[in-house]
């Protein structure tokens, strides 16, 4: 019987359950004996002018080693930003800031010192002369303060060009709806936060240990700042405390440590405090959408625009570049005649915007997602029907959208009606009928969101997506996988085992998986944009097929039979000659006397698009406007489930993250630029009180891009999740006369649509 | 300095510390158990919680100096080398973690919990560990786990509670 498909109990979890997880704090290296201790001293302003650093008094404080200024690093390059040519490349970013500030966090100075406690001291006593500027916030950020003064604009650049949009889109539609939905900055916080530790060697080589999402691109990114040669970098990935697309590349910060180590000359760590996490690692989302969507009275969607403005915080990294996937997946799994969407791009006294789970695809499906209840309620439609209305139909070849993206392989009618069956959706509005009728204070909603998003992504630049493997079989009959993916919570070490194990026939137990090292891994893509399975999990398929026959050679000599005759025996992991199973050789065996080794690359066509259905139950206090959530039932197919139980985990820690977002998480600034969110006291991070067990419904439709007929699936709870949970809210308050809540939508936006409702006023939409 | 006399996983220890050394920091830096992970700075997340006397607590608000003559117990002591406690067992089973940072606290915040309440409600349990975070999982499998360890000890399933 096969492994594969099967709920397999993660391998690595032992070590995890008892001794704990090796982080980068936790790392105990000979290299790192004697290291320092680096400590940031970081802008109390959102917008200034650095006048003068002085670390005098900084220096002399009990246990400090060393102080350093943003000009003691001048000769390092400056770190462009992403899509050159289409961001302005005024917008750059210094290690440590030198002439400006422009966040709450940035990091201005070092001090270095014997023990951590010293330097938690030493900081306060590092004296930065700052001259306050007006904070330019938000999604129209006031060009009179602006952030930098060679770029003459605090616009970054644009997605698509917005003159070009079509006057007449709307012409034949017998109903047009808009809105301005803000899609709101939340804070990725994985359990660990960032962390570096480094030291160079008698070769003039860095090691670098990085809490990372892919060492590699890691690696690249450490180089470039540090403008050394990428040979001379070795970055090793410890256990990673969850990424969530945060953890991607390198920070200033991580690189800082490795400057500071070559300039003392002795290993240097740094693990940031959560506070230093919440106001300095990247943020996500921070998108607002102007959506507009019309068509017939009968629930016909003739024409949809999104119109999208970025903030993409202090500095335009990742972030800026996330509207491309926002535009791409516009029109979502609906079959709409004409769309059209831009994005402009802003930047703001604020933390940079990165990736985070879903990265600008969350962000599209929230927008059309809201769009098409808007559009169901103003034709008094349920808004099931007029999704299953316009949803593309079942398709087994590739389909392109008019926005370029190519759907591998979808059935949205199936997943929605799966969903809503799964859900007992009638019974479900019988119930909300019921307590229409009666005026019941606790009123019923049904959210419901359909999705597609796209995984597996190349690097937008032509190249296929790939990634490469290698496998080894020892001849005690273990075997070791390398992968150039790198988990930090998805299970690798056994869902990749398992695939080996499948062709093999060695016990998952006796497969060893090793990732993140550069220099046993030179190449590799990491873990995000749920790739790794698809691409990884089938480069190690391919490369144990690539061994049995090399195997099926040498056994073949071994035998003095012909290859063709030998059959492989997965129980028993051996050769034997067709018809004489004493004729037997056993891979162990054929490991003896060479090496049994193959390195393989995988290439896949393209991404995939695994989609699906949510459905959200919330019951929401007319009186007070808190809702909660009930119950969410989804249907995430994301072809072929090599391990049901690492799949479903992810779909729960993915529904809980997007209905975290649609409920509680926002990061708050004052008027100022101060964050007001900068602990885990204020941030409010979702705990186990606020969502409820999921109910998973099971649908596969494999892809054909790649063998395993795998999807990704790290993603799409945050996808389908965040829409569905605000619609259910939306829709539990609808009778009432209420249209739209922004995110979170938290009690007291309730109460106040409910109030705005009742007086007939406009809703209070974006404010807080 | 001040020298404190406690037990940590069954171990008589003897130490001097700086008065002002969180236990977290005592038991990462001082005896190499760094099961426990610091995961905030408002005692927020319970990545620290370790049991002291018995009851969970959450080490980074506890001094060190505060538990000397106590009994502590973390993740590394709950069972023999090479085995896993119940609950550590039920995790696993469970699928009840992923990237393992928020582990070791989650366990011995959930042994704390079936100490006090064996036979916990989901309701219960979600109310228990509502000081423990996890971003990974959703919550939904470390329920579970905690659901089914307090089954295996003996207890009848609880199942949903309403």
């Amino acid at each position: 019987m096969s492994i594969l498909g099967t709920r397999v109990l993660r391998t690595e979890d032992p070590r995890f359950l008892t001794t704990g997880g090796v982080y980068t704090e936790d790392v105990v290296d000979d290299r790192l004996a004697g290291a320092c201790h680096v400590f940031f001293v970081r802008s109390p302003l959102a917008h200034a002018r650095v006048l003068s650093v002085d670390v005098t008094a900084a220096l002399a404080a009990p246990g400090v080693i060393a102080a350093f200024t943003g000009a003691d690093m001048a000769g390092l390059p400056e770190i462009k930003p992403s899509a050159a040519g289409l961001i302005n490349t005024h917008m750059v970013q210094r290690l440590l800031a030198t002439d400006k500030v422009r966040f709450v966090g940035e990091p201005v100075a070092v001090v270095v010192t014997e023990h951590p406690y010293q330097g938690e001291d030493a900081l306060e006593l590092v004296a930065v002369d700052y001259d306050p500027l007006p904070a330019a916030l938000g999604y129209e950020p006031d060009d009179a303060s602006l952030l930098f003064e060679d770029a003459g604009t605090n616009v970054a650049g644009y997605w698509g060009d917005p003159s070009a949009l079509k006057p007449d889109l709307f012409d034949d539609c017998d109903v047009v709806v808009t809105e301005t939905i803000n899609n709101q900055r939340v804070a990725p916080a994985p359990m660990e936060t960032r962390a570096a530790a480094a030291v160079w060697g008698a070769d003039g080589r860095l090691t670098a240990w990085i809490p990372n999402q892919g060492a590699q691109g890691t690696k690249a990114q450490v180089a470039s700042m540090l403008a050394v040669d990428a040979d001379q970098v070795r970055v090793i990935t410890p256990d990673v405390g969850g990424g969530f697309g945060a953890k991607f590349g390198a920070d200033p910060e991580q690189v800082v440590v490795a400057w500071v180590a070559r300039e003392l000359g002795r290993p240097a760590r740094w693990t940031e405090t959560r506070y230093e996490n919440l106001i300095a690692m990247t943020h996500g989302r921070a998108q607002q959408h102007t959506v507009t969507i019309g068509g017939s009275r009968d629930g016909d969607v003739r024409a949809y625009r999104l119109e999208i403005v970025q903030d993409a915080g202090a500095y335009p990294r990742i972030g800026a570049v996330l509207p491309m996937l926002t535009i791409l997946m516009t029109t979502g799994p609906y079959d709409i005649p004409r769309a059209e969407s831009v994005a402009k791009v802003v930047v703001s006294n604020t933390t940079p915007i990165g990736a985070y789970r879903g990265a600008g695809r969350p962000e599209a499906t929230a927008a059309i997602e809201r769009a098409m209840d808007l559009f169901a309620a103003e034709i008094g439609a349920d808004p099931a029907d007029v999704r299953r209305r316009n949803l593309l139909a079942p398709f087994t070849e590739p389909h392109r959208t008019a926005f370029g993206a190519l759907y591998d392989t979808g059935d949205y009618v199936r997943a929605l009606d799966l969903a809503l069956e799964a859900a007992g959706y009638a019974e479900l509005r019988a119930e909300q009928a019921r307590r229409r009728a009666d005026g019941d204070v606790r009123q019923l909603g049904i959210g419901v969101a359909s999705y597609v998003e796209i995984t597996g992504m190349g690097d937008g630049e032509g190249t296929p997506p790939q990634e490469n493997a290698t496998v080894e079989v020892h001849p005690d009959g273990t075997a070791t996988i390398l992968t150039g993916t790198s988990p930090h919570g998805q299970g690798h070490e056994t869902a990749w085992a398992m695939i080996a194990s499948e062709e093999l026939g060695i016990p998952v137990e006796k497969i060893t998986l090793k990732w993140g090292d550069t220099d046993l891994i030179p190449e590799g893509g990491g873990t995000g944009g749920s790739r790794s399975l698809q691409q990884g999990g089938a480069a190690v398929q391919q490369a144990a097929l690539e061994l049995i026959d090399v195997a099926r050679l040498r056994a073949a000599a071994q035998l003095e039979a012909s290859a063709a005759d030998l059959v492989f025996d997965k129980t028993r992991s051996a050769f034997n000659v067709a018809g004489d199973p004493d004729a037997v050789v056993p891979l162990t065996q054929l490991a003896q006397n060479e090496r049994l080794l193959i390195r393989t690359v995988f290439s896949q066509p393209g991404a995939t698009f695994p989609f699906g259905t949510h459905v959200a139950v919330a019951e929401v206090d007319t009186e007070t406007g808190k809702a909660t959530l009930t119950r969410v039932i989804t249907v995430d197919d994301a072809g072929k489930i090599l391990n049901p139980l690492l799949a479903e985990g992810q779909r729960h820690g993915g529904i809980s993250q997007g209905a975290a977002q649609a409920l509680l998480e926002e990061v708050v600034y004052d008027d100022d630029g101060n964050p007001l969110t900068a602990s885990l006291a204020d941030y409010p991070f979702v705990s186990a009180t606020e969502v409820p067990s999921f109910e998973l419904a099971e649908m596969e439709t494999p892809t054909t891009y790649n063998p395993l007929g795998a999807k990704g699936i790290g993603e799409a709870g945050s996808i389908g999740a965040t829409p569905a949970v605000q619609n259910a809210i939306v829709d539990a308050v609808s009778h009432l006369g209420v249209r739209h809540i922004d995110m979170p939508v938290t009690s007291r936006r309730v109460w106040q649509a409910l109030q705005a409702a009742r007086s007939g006023s406009r809703q209070p939409g974006t404010e807080q | 300095m001040t020298r404190i006399e406690l037990t940590v996983n069954g171990e008589k220890r003897s130490d001097e510390v700086e008065p002002r050394l969180l236990l977290v920091h005592y038991l990462r830096e001082v005896l190499g158990l760094r099961a426990a992970n610091v995961g905030c700075d408002t005692t927020s997340c319970g990545a620290c919680t370790v049991l002291l006397d018995g009851k969970s607590v959450k080490s980074c608000t506890v001094l060190a100096v505060q538990a000397a003559a106590g009994d502590v117990v973390t993740a590394e002591g709950l069972a023999p080398a090479g085995e896993l406690h119940p609950v550590q067992a039920a995790f696993r089973r469970n699928h009840g973690l992923q990237c393992g940072f928020c582990t070791p606290g989650m366990v011995m915040a959930a042994v704390g919990l079936l100490a006090e309440n064996p036979h916990p409600t989901e309701e219960e349990v979600r109310t228990g560990l509502e000081g423990n975070l996890c971003r990974c999982t959703g919550y939904h499998n470390i329920v579970q786990s905690v659901l089914s360890a307090a089954s295996a000890t003996g207890a009848p399933a609880t199942g949903v509670s309403a």
